[in-house]
């Protein structure tokens, strides 16, 4: 058991896919100035993680290491289109506004590191883990990051108003630049933390 | 409902004003880490400039010629995934084979490429605004130049920004990049007064 604890804290704290490797962060970001949209999102690449780990891990005997790459991304491709069918059956809205996004998860690095990393020398039960912790600690960085995209950006959270009406929307919190500046500031504290930990 | 937009007008659109890279977010993960060595972002930008307008415009071809003919839309991920591959994997033999300097220069990048995300997404967005064949390959042409630019204008800005002292230790590396981006981004949004075309 203390084997999946550890993974689950690397992954989410002491090797974070998103603010330690900088990996992944193509097609999230766009979403991040809606907290539903962001949490659909995440949630979606964790699962097309979680399973694309264990099919590798399942078939690695039978992958020749040539095309292994282009095995690992028809596999993922398999998985985001199922996610991409559910979505446009159960959630329309959300799938309409996510758009090409949910196809970008395909060559959303974080996965394909995984795969490529981790699955590929291990069993397949400890790698569905490993991908879905991976996928957690990237839903948690930018869960925080669209929470001040959105509060500042609409006033609101999860869609319902939370700051007074006489609120002054900021504008420049919906468009690109603020999404790379709340990660770069996300950084700047998670590192800061971890040094001063260090330290100690 | 094909959009009526001058393929030249697109062209600079999508190299300015709707850059794949900091309005729409696309690349970032090969963006930030290669940018550290100017002359490899190089090889990297000419890689993917030349590879983007090669996928958009075959890409146009297998969708509107089979795929919607045959009514595989749902397929069209991995379709588009595996013309991505193929070109990718042709490219580079045929450069292995033609121009043994350009291979030293650009032959690493080339695999890199079939998981960036820039390539896929000026696909799927081509497909998404239904652009037609021509504005396909001006459009696949601009975005890829435009990445170009910026990862050239981002490695520049780094090659002196890393070397300076003054940035708090926290920040280094991966976030002082990010806040330079975010900077051009905003310098780049500062052009989408003169074109709008979405």
């Amino acid at each position: 058991m203390s084997e999946y604890n550890k993974i689950l804290k690397q992954n989410i704290w002491y090797n974070n896919p998103v603010f330690i490797q900088i990996l992944g962060i193509c097609s999230a970001l766009a979403v991040t100035n809606n907290l539903t949209n962001t949490f659909i999102m995440t949630i979606a690449v964790s699962l097309v993680t979680a399973f694309s780990s264990l099919t590798v891990s399942i078939i690695k005997g039978l992958i020749p290491r040539k095309v292994r790459m282009i095995v690992q991304t028809l596999i993922i491709a398999f998985y985001v289109i199922i996610v991409d069918i559910v979505l446009r059956a159960y959630l329309p809205g959300i799938s309409k506004a996510l758009g090409p996004y949910v196809g970008l998860i395909i060559t959303n690095c974080i996965i394909m590191g995984r795969a490529e990393g981790f699955a590929q020398s291990n069993g397949p039960i400890i790698s569905f883990w490993d991908g879905f912790t991976s996928g957690l600690g990237y839903l948690a960085v930018l869960m925080v990051v669209a929470f001040f995209r959105e509060l500042l950006g609409f006033g609101t959270l999860f869609g319902y108003r939370i700051l007074p009406e006489g609120f002054m929307s900021w504008t420049i919190m919906l468009m690109a630049p603020s999404a790379f500046f709340m990660l770069a500031i996300f950084i700047w504290v998670a590192k800061s933390i971890m040094l001063r930990k260090e330290a100690k | 409902m094909i959009p009526d937009i001058n393929p030249f007008v697109l062209f600079f659109a999508s190299i300015f004003t709707s850059n794949i890279l900091l309005a729409n977010f696309l690349g970032m993960c090969s963006f930030v880490s290669i940018s550290k060595d100017i002359t490899s972002s190089n090889g990297l930008g000419m890689a993917v400039t030349m590879v983007m307008t090669i996928t958009t415009a075959l890409n146009w071809i297998v969708y509107n010629k089979i795929i919607v003919p045959f009514g595989l839309e749902y397929l069209r991920y991995i379709i588009f995934i595996i013309v991505i591959a193929a070109v990718v994997q042709i490219l580079e033999m045929l450069i292995d084979r033609l121009s043994p300097n350009l291979y030293m220069s650009l032959g690493i990048f080339l695999p890199l490429i079939t998981v960036n995300c820039a390539i896929l997404g000026v696909s799927l967005f081509m497909q998404l605004r239904y652009y037609t064949f021509i504005q396909s390959i001006f459009y696949g042409l601009g975005s890829g130049l435009g990445w170009w630019l910026a990862i050239m204008a981002l490695a520049a800005i780094r090659k002196k920004v890393d070397k300076s002292p003054n940035v708090p230790a926290a920040l280094k590396g991966p976030g002082i990049t990010l806040i330079i981006i975010g900077i051009m981004a905003m310098a780049f949004i500062g052009f989408s007064g003169m074109l709008n075309v979405q």
